[in-house]
């Protein structure tokens, strides 16, 4: 007696495979198409923008004329602006996870701060905007400056650093720790000269990710009042100012379909700042990671 | 050696006053950066709440949230009804919604179900790098690039409309869903899916079946923090979608977000006192309150409903 039929199994086996086949080419026609858009972006920013991009186009002011436009003030006032946000938004965010990590008790308040990390992370820029202007522009009066503006980005990016360092610091092993406690170190020394050059590298690496989210961000500057058309050098930290972001998006929103090239050239000039960046916390990571 | 180690010891205890002042200091000065983010989040809550009270001195709270006609800028017969900005938020976050969920659980099935290790260490950095690119190069692509070529294939479309910046927002959400849910997937033990592979399954059955189900709570998390990215996006709606406040289902006409209000408002020079100048608070309040609640909402469902193996 013949239980099962050998052709009805292998017709619906090969129907399930089949089945099996096309959905696979399907998954992966939908990975690749994140990949094809980025391609075409690429591709599309390239050749409107290179044309235009020239020397000229890197030392120039912005002008009425397209053809005039340049991008220095705003190259500028990026690293300006990052002047004051590295420094600010990476002792506020080390100093956290310092204590989140080495310092807290397990308890309510910890977890408090802990969601509340998150949860600030979750927080669109552009409320960050508003904050900024609340805060550091009008009630404590610093104006449109670069301080008003880099204050803001640093609790922007605040977060992320934050959870980067926790990382960092969690991946050094006990016996690191133990070892130096048995030389009769106290916990602050264990933390200068143990626990903080072990973590630097994960630091660093997190560090410089969130300061490229924050070379690129637009909105929150927008809202304290970044200027978009400024002929000068900002002289100090009290100087008005634009960045690359908000001098893209004044050329985008212009009429004239020249500004468009200088858009372009702009934003591939900000790419290449931004692959840099990504590029060295790359380096970074693979060359100065140990595991443990 | 003229030191003695007795000399030492004591040389080093006189010092002891200092060690122990940084040993108490340190703490307290980690507290106080801790303390900061602390304060931010209160900062938000207290200056958008009382800038949105002096707001509502002056707009009816009723107007406010049922009204439809948003004409803050007309002279004299102003209306402040945020229900069209909503809508208009709404329909862009459904539009990239619908690009964004198919596109990347579809992303991420590949890579943690059928992907090599080696494919999945060289695709998903690639893929991840979408998220990475600043909003106003989303912007410029969206009014320069996907505006034309939506135009080929709705000839009416205005420059300015709700589709083109919706697809882009969508486009750039989609590493986040497929990173997370591929996370959700991953954490799915070996066991199961060998289990089910004994079974007879196909690869395709394990994934939707197995798979799927297991980590059904992280890639739904992942979905909701997507929409609340959608809902908080600024760069690429003020750039490509208008500033036309309205109701409307119609994905070609030119809409508004709450997003693109405030920077259309914060562009102008809305004096500092005037009722616009306030109902940018209450708009923003509106956003915080949606993508906060978004965001507790997808922490609650990957806690509360995620399984342990």
């Amino acid at each position: 007696m013949q239980v099962i039929d050998k052709d009805t199994v292998k017709r619906k086996t090969s129907k399930r495979l089949r089945k099996n086949r096309l959905l696979k080419w399907m998954f992966f026609l939908a990975t690749l198409f994140g990949i094809v858009v980025l391609a075409t972006l690429l591709y599309r920013i390239f050749t409107q923008g290179v044309g235009y991009l020239d020397w000229g186009f890197i030392t120039s002011f912005a002008s009425r004329f397209p053809e005039e436009a340049g991008i220095k003030a705003a190259i500028i006032g990026s690293l300006w602006l990052m002047a004051v946000t590295a420094p600010v938004s990476l002792i506020l965010g080390v100093g956290t996870a310092i204590y989140l990590e080495e310092y807290a008790k397990k308890n309510k308040w910890t977890r408090f701060i802990q969601i509340n990390i998150s949860n600030l992370a979750g927080v669109p820029s552009i409320v960050f905007g508003l904050l900024g202007l609340t805060i550091f522009v009008r009630i404590l009066e610093m104006g449109r400056s670069i301080l008003a503006g880099g204050l803001t980005m640093s609790l922007l990016i605040l977060p992320i650093i934050v959870v980067a360092a926790q990382e960092a610091i969690r991946s050094i092993p006990n016996d690191q720790y133990e070892a130096s406690f048995a030389m009769g170190a106290t916990k602050w020394q264990t933390i200068r000269r143990v626990v903080l050059p072990a973590a630097i590298p994960g630091i660093l690496t997190g560090g410089i990710l969130a300061l490229s989210r924050a070379i690129g961000e637009t909105a929150p500057l927008l809202m304290i009042g970044a200027l978009t058309f400024i002929a000068f050098l900002p002289e100090n930290v009290w100087s008005g100012f634009t960045v690359m972001p908000i001098q893209i998006f004044n050329w985008t929103s212009r009429p004239q379909e020249e500004f468009q090239y200088a858009a372009a050239a702009g934003i591939i000039v900000l790419l290449i700042l931004l692959i840099l960046m990504n590029s060295i916390a790359v380096f970074i990571r693979n060359k100065f990671t140990k595991r443990y | 050696m003229s030191k003695s180690v007795r000399d030492m010891i004591n040389e080093k205890n006189s010092n002891r006053s200092i060690l122990h002042f940084t040993e108490k200091a340190a703490p307290l000065i980690f507290l106080l950066c801790a303390i900061v983010s602390v304060f931010t989040t209160l900062g938000i809550v207290f200056t958008l709440l009382i800038e949105t009270i002096t707001f509502f001195n002056r707009v009816s709270f009723l107007e406010f949230i049922t009204s439809v006609e948003w004409y803050p800028f007309a002279e004299g017969n102003s209306s402040y009804g945020i229900l069209s900005l909503v809508s208009g938020t709404l329909l862009i976050t459904l539009i990239a919604m619908v690009v964004a969920i198919p596109i990347g659980l579809a992303s991420a099935i590949y890579l943690s179900e059928y992907a090599t290790l080696k494919v999945r260490k060289i695709v998903k950095p690639i893929v991840e790098i979408l998220a990475g690119v600043p909003t106003i190069v989303y912007g410029f692509f969206s009014l320069t690039f996907v505006t034309p070529l939506l135009k080929n294939i709705i000839p009416e479309l205005p420059i300015f409309n709700a589709l083109s910046p919706g697809i882009v927002i969508g486009i750039m959400i989609i590493p986040m869903i497929a990173s997370l849910s591929e996370d959700a997937m991953n954490s799915v033990p070996n066991s199961m899916r060998e289990g089910a592979l004994a079974m007879g399954s196909t690869r395709l059955e394990v994934a939707l079946k197995v798979v799927l189900p297991a980590a059904l709570s992280g890639i739904i998390a992942s979905f909701v923090l997507g929409i609340s990215r959608a809902i908080g996006e600024t760069m690429i709606v003020a750039v490509a979608a208008g500033a036309t406040p309205k109701l409307t289902l119609d994905v070609t006409e030119s809409i508004q977000t709450m997003t693109a209000y405030i920077v259309q408002v914060s562009l102008g020079d809305a004096g500092y006192g005037s009722t616009i100048y306030y109902s940018i608070y209450a708009v923003g309040m509106t956003l915080f309150v949606f993508t906060l609640a978004m965001n507790l909402l997808a922490q609650y469902i990957s806690r509360r409903f995620r399984e342990e193996y």
